[in-house]
């Protein structure tokens, strides 16, 4: 193959992969839907300009969750499988950020190191757990009950090494308290590093990463493999019997929501720099899915904008105290039940393009 | 000619139903079998057998030349069998371009998937419905659809349960000409079906299953003159 050759079929390549972008498994497309979403990207960017340092961070911790929530959009709104653990991969991949910052420290960018491996981690131990679960014909509702039990073992476990023996390196566990005084994420930088705590710097970094990782899953959701994803929602066994071998699809899926709840989790922990047990407890296991199905799971951008609309509204509810938070979360999961089941986010855009396609015609 | 499926001793109960009792079944490369019987005989369960849903308590398969009494489901498909079940197995939800992609993808890309697709749609007269939920088309077109989604895996043998059940006279006489239309392209048919105007309109051969059991296997003309299989079967196909 010649230079141009080549240069011709990758760049042939990567429009393929920017026209998935758009696609029958994700809602929005055109100019009309682009222009929203980059005026909306700079609106979020040009936000610290407006704010302070403070409520920029408070902002950036919202972002820190979307990617947990993305992950099990893909997991249960696509493929299907309500996973009700996706604590455990966040809360697993919290814990190694914090023993492999304490263990390395903060130098030489190690703390980027630290938040790959950390993701490896959590996605690594999720395709066990979802390989032992779909290659062991765990299906429907039990998925839940597994998983759940997983976290919950999980925050059981780490509750009990308060002990001096339980420790990793450098690392302390502490058991119930959970751990703290990790170093918050640097970006090695001529002249001194980068630290980024909550404030303006972390959440451009945040910022970006939604971005890449929104946009990423949207090609990847309108990819065969996202063909397929919905496939098996749909109907397993027909997909079965198409070739396709569904127990792999699942398991890879399951391994990729799990990856973003350990992304999540590692930048938790960077960026309040605590991490306790019950980041894999049942109220912190039950919230992903209040915000998934309430903003609709078989969406990646209803998914995303419902995360945020509805952490913002907890944040604000909780001043008047969290239990009063939980009781309105409780309450919007029934009315989305009850009202619009497909989710809030999807019941309002749906009802947009319909008002726009009636006027154009 | 050779044999493209052999089936020998193939058992299978279910506690005390037995729905193969020592089944022994060959089909020749790029023929059009018809598999008929009562309600019960066994039908599905021989197809499901095939397929690999049920693991047979005795007997094998052998399939292209290699035995896949073994074989995972979706390994046998890959192998070149694909089917077409008794009830619908569509995506309802998916639109109909995508019922098609998911079934193509795997061997196409890019413009010939699309190219397919198109051909596709117009062999199963569903153009101008690509973006109709697949769960919304008559009974018909889905039998339609999914004929054509069997055929994506390039098979070397296709298993249609039913194909014409819920079909008007016209639907059902348009799927006969589909069949011999990928008959034609190289494709062996094994058919369960009900309507023996259909059975004689596809195949030249048929074989009588009777509980678990091959009755008996010839031509349409010997089946029903076939003093046993009337009392069998016929006599009560109009019920
Ligand atoms: N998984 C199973 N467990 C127990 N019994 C079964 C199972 N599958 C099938 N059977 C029984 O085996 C017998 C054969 O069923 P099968 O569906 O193969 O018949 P069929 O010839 O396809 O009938 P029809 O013409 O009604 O489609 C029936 O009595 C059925 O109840
Ligand atoms: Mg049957």
């Amino acid at each position: 193959m010649s230079v141009s050759e080549s240069a011709t079929l990758s760049r042939s390549r990567t429009r393929s992969l920017l026209a998935r972008l758009e696609g029958p498994q994700t809602m929005g497309r055109g100019p009309g839907f682009w222009g929203g979403a980059a005026l909306a990207v700079a609106a979020a960017a040009a936000y610290p300009l407006m704010a302070d340092a403070w409520t920029v961070g408070n902002a950036a911790y919202f972002l820190i969750w979307t990617f947990m929530a993305m992950g099990l959009g893909v997991v249960w709104g696509y493929a299907g499988a309500l996973s009700f653990g996706q604590t455990a991969f966040f809360g697993l991949a919290g814990y190694a950020y914090g023993v492999i910052t304490l263990n390395l420290g903060a130098a030489y960018g190690l703390t980027l190191l630290a938040l790959v491996l950390a993701v490896a981690i959590g996605g690594l131990f999720a395709l066990v757990i979802g390989y032992f679960m779909f290659y062991g014909r765990i299906q429907g509702v039990f998925i839940g009950i597994v998983t759940l039990s997983v976290t919950l073992v999980l925050e059981t476990f780490m509750a009990q090494t308060a002990g001096p023996q339980w420790r990793i390196g450098e690392a302390r566990l502490n058991g119930f308290n959970g751990m703290s005084g990790m170093p918050p994420l640097t970006l090695p930088w001529i002249g001194g590093d980068i630290v980024l705590y909550p404030g303006p710097s972390l959440y451009y970094l945040l910022l970006g990463l939604v971005v890449v990782c929104y946009l990423g899953l949207r090609i990847m959701l309108n990819s065969p493999f996202g063909n397929v994803l919905v496939a098996i929602r749909e109907n397993p066994h027909r997909v079965g019997m198409l070739g396709y071998d569904v127990r792999l699809y699942q398991t890879l899926a399951f391994a990729i929501g799990g990856a973003f709840a350990a992304l999540s989790g590692a930048l938790y922990t960077a960026w309040g720099q605590y991490i306790t047990p019950s980041s894999m407890g049942l109220t912190s296991a039950a919230l992903p899915i209040v915000w998934v199905a309430v903003g609709g799971r078989r969406d990646i951008t209803a998914t995303l904008i419902g995360t945020i609309v509805v952490l913002a509204g907890f944040q604000s509810l909780t001043i008047y105290g969290s239990q009063y938070a939980l009781v309105v979360m409780g309450a919007l999961l029934l009315l989305t039940v009850l009202v619009a089941p497909q989710g809030l986010i999807i019941g309002a855009m749906t009802l947009l393009g319909r008002i726009f396609k009636s006027r154009k015609s | 000619m050779t044999d493209i499926l052999k089936v020998q001793g193939l058992r299978k109960a279910f506690g005390g139903v037995v729905v193969a009792n020592g089944i022994d079944f060959s089909l020749s490369a790029g023929t059009m079998h018809c598999l008929i019987g009562p309600n019960g005989a066994g039908k599905s369960s021989f197809f499901r057998l095939l397929l690999g849903e049920h693991a047979p308590d005795a007997g094998t398969i052998t399939f292209d030349g290699s035995d896949i009494t073994g074989l995972r489901s979706f390994q046998r498909i890959r192998r070149g069998i694909s089917v077409k079940f008794q009830v619908p197995g569509i995506f309802k939800a998916l639109s109909v371009r995508q019922n098609l992609e998911v079934a193509f993808q795997d061997h196409l890309h890019g413009q010939s998937l699309g190219a397919t697709i198109r051909e596709m749609l117009d062999f199963t007269d569903l153009r101008g419905n690509e973006t109709t939920p697949a769960g919304i088309l008559s009974h018909g077109q889905q039998q339609w659809l999914e004929i054509a989604m069997a055929v994506g895996v390039e098979p070397k043998l296709l298993l249609l349960d039913e194909p014409t059940a819920g079909m008007s006279p016209d639907e059902t006489r348009k799927t006969g000409e589909m069949l011999h239309d990928l008959n034609s392209r190289g494709i062996t048919i094994l058919a369960v079906e009900h309507d023996m105007a259909f059975v004689e309109q596809i195949a030249r051969r048929v074989t009588v299953l009777h509980f678990g059991s091959i009755f008996a296997s010839g031509t349409i003309a010997e089946i029903i003159d076939h003093p046993g299989v009337q009392e069998i079967y016929l006599g009560t196909a109009d019920a």
